[in-house]
């Protein structure tokens, strides 16, 4: 029993990580229509950007900042230069443009930084909680921590201020949304800043929880978070989160317990191709 | 022909004839297929398996690999006419990822120690090495793009050109999206089975790894870059990414920086490739005699 409670805990501690990302990703897509792959070498690149800060600076918080500014910056820059020249293409050519993105980023971290795998010494400010016979690390604490304050906040973002009215306005329609006076530009901008930045703090967390950054820790997120967006329903925020909460648990339960003989990166994808046969618009889509 | 020059000949023609394959898929019919180096695994490991342990020759599996092939692409094929542009990709992304996995954990499959002692081809009693190997992959190549040569010219393939331009209105006038694009997937992934069959008998070893995402991205880059939708696009591509290794040689650690940000350039100033629609030799041609045609 509390092997299951460690077990679960770990896997919420993994489905907000996959949360954090896969948010960037159903934001990009519900305002562009465009598969942000390139989104996983963002998370890498915040993973890298926090550990040079932190160690700079020897401040864990003066690292989240300074990696959140990198993504951000990284995030105008894929968006002007990339995308949106390419929007009035067929999506495919976005998306191999994405592909191409990432793979590049990639390759410059691994060029830059070397392939070995770089560890996270961070200090946590507090100690692990003990509940009963049930140990939580202070690493799984930050975690939940920062999921759920940020959650919060880009769901105050979203409903309760003009810049998320001009949000939805714009990802249900560019054009109306325009000639309501919105500069849809400079708001898919913020998208990608939103976006970027959450990113850039997934990559520290993943850094910290698992101790370990290295170049190539995007390869995986960067299509499993594509088949969460599918499985939460397509741009729907809120389906993203539930999608990739249940993944978590789902990923670390079935694998860690039950001993199924499956990779467990196969899971997300087996769970999509599932969901476009028999549910198209996914867990919490619309039609 | 040094072997050197003879190996890498065999190797970009393996890859071309995987490449037009995915260009029927892509190019002719317009379903982005992301998981073409999981039906080249397919054929490989279908060879490898009738070779060894049903100890088939080469000529005698190839029609059953075919099948195989063939079988796949039509099942795998199916989510094309459920979802379609971004999602079908990522469909068959996930197809990549999960053949992989398969091919990695089922015992049946060798596991992760893959498949080793695949026989040679034998053709008239002799074992088809270096230079006759190269002269049967080129027969092979010419054999796919005369197939891609009629399949343009062909009823079906003008149904596939209709579907990709505008499915509503193809299929308004009567032209079947379910027939059409299954038989591009069919006739697509049994050239990968070929390609990966040829490789599995040229190497004599193959295991999962070889048949990743990667390889995926790598045919694809082939496809782009030749221009997709052209017959020789493909072979041109493959012609280039196969040949541009050798030739940076010293430069091999910046070697995969040097594809991606080519591939970036490519899609972002030329989505249509060297050989592709509107494509940039004519552009340059008009440019420099205004009034040519």
């Amino acid at each position: 029993m509390e092997l299951f409670f460690e077990q679960l805990l770990n896997g919420i501690a993994m489905g907000s990580i996959y949360a954090l990302l896969t948010l960037g990703l159903a934001l990009v897509y519900g305002i562009l229509r465009i598969l942000h792959v390139a989104h996983a070498s963002v998370y890498t690149v915040g993973a890298y950007m926090g550990l040079l800060f932190y160690k700079l600076t020897g401040s864990l918080l003066i690292g989240a900042v300074g990696s959140m500014a990198a993504c951000a910056l990284l995030g105008i820059v894929i968006e002007r230069f990339v995308y949106y020249p390419l929007l009035k293409y067929p999506p495919y050519v976005p998306l191999i443009g994405s592909i191409a993105v990432m793979l590049s980023i990639e390759e410059l971290c691994r060029l830059i930084a070397g392939p070995d795998v770089l560890i996270f010494p961070a200090e946590l400010p507090f100690p692990a909680i003990h509940l009963g016979t049930i140990h939580i690390s202070s690493a799984l604490m930050t975690i939940y921590g920062v999921t759920a304050v940020i959650l919060v906040l880009l769901w105050t973002i979203t409903s309760h201020t003009s810049l998320g009215v001009a949000m939805r306005a714009t990802s249900q329609d560019m054009a109306i949304a325009n000639a309501m006076g919105i500069n849809t530009h400079s708001i898919i901008s913020i998208t990608f800043v939103i976006g970027s930045a959450i990113a850039g703090i997934a990559g520290i967390l993943v850094g910290i929880y698992f101790n370990q950054v290295y170049p190539t820790m995007g390869y995986v997120p960067a299509y499993k978070t594509l088949a969460l967006i599918v499985v939460g329903g397509l741009g729907s925020v809120p389906g993203a989160v539930v999608a990739s909460l249940l993944l978590g648990v789902a990923e670390t339960l079935l694998i860690g317990l039950a001993e199924i003989p499956l990779p467990r990166d196969a899971l997300a994808f087996i769970a999509m191709i599932g969901v476009l046969m028999w549910r198209s618009e996914g867990l919490l889509g619309s039609r | 022909m040094s072997s050197y020059v003879i190996t890498i000949g065999t190797v970009i023609a393996l890859y071309a004839i995987a490449a037009c394959g995915l260009n029927v898929i892509i190019g002719y019919a317009g379903q982005v297929s992301l998981g073409h180096a999981a039906f080249v695994g397919i054929g490989a490991y279908a060879a490898a398996l009738l070779a060894t342990k049903a100890a088939l020759s080469f000529w005698a599996a190839l029609p059953i690999v075919l099948a195989i092939s063939a079988i796949f692409g039509l099942l795998l094929g199916l989510p094309s006419l459920r979802v379609r542009d971004d999602f079908l990709a990522i469909t068959t992304i996930g197809i990549n990822f999960i053949v992989e996995a398969v091919f990695n954990y089922v015992p049946f499959f060798g596991g992760a120690l893959g498949i080793g002692g695949i026989p040679p081809i034998m053709l008239f009693g002799a074992k088809l090495k270096g230079l006759g190997f190269f002269y049967l992959c080129l027969f092979f190549l010419f054999i796919v793009l005369a197939v891609c040569w009629w399949f343009t010219r062909s009823w079906a393939g003008l149904a596939c050109f209709a579907l990709r331009e505008e499915e509503s209105a193809a299929s308004s006038v009567g032209i079947s999206p379910v027939r059409f694009k299954l038989l591009a997937f069919v006739v697509g992934t049994c050239m990968a089975g070929l390609s990966g069959a040829l490789n599995a008998h040229y190497i004599t070893f193959i295991s999962a790894t070889d048949f990743s995402f990667p390889f995926s991205i790598l045919l694809m880059c082939m496809v782009v870059i030749g221009g997709m939708g052209a017959l020789w696009g493909p072979v041109l591509g493959a012609l280039i990414l196969g040949a541009l290794p050798e030739i940076f040689r010293p430069l091999v650690d910046y070697r995969i920086l040097f594809y991606t940000v080519g591939l970036l350039l490519m899609i972002r100033f030329q989505p249509g490739g060297l050989l592709g629609e509107n494509m940039i030799v004519r552009r340059i041609f008009a440019r420099v005699f205004p009034g040519a045609k």
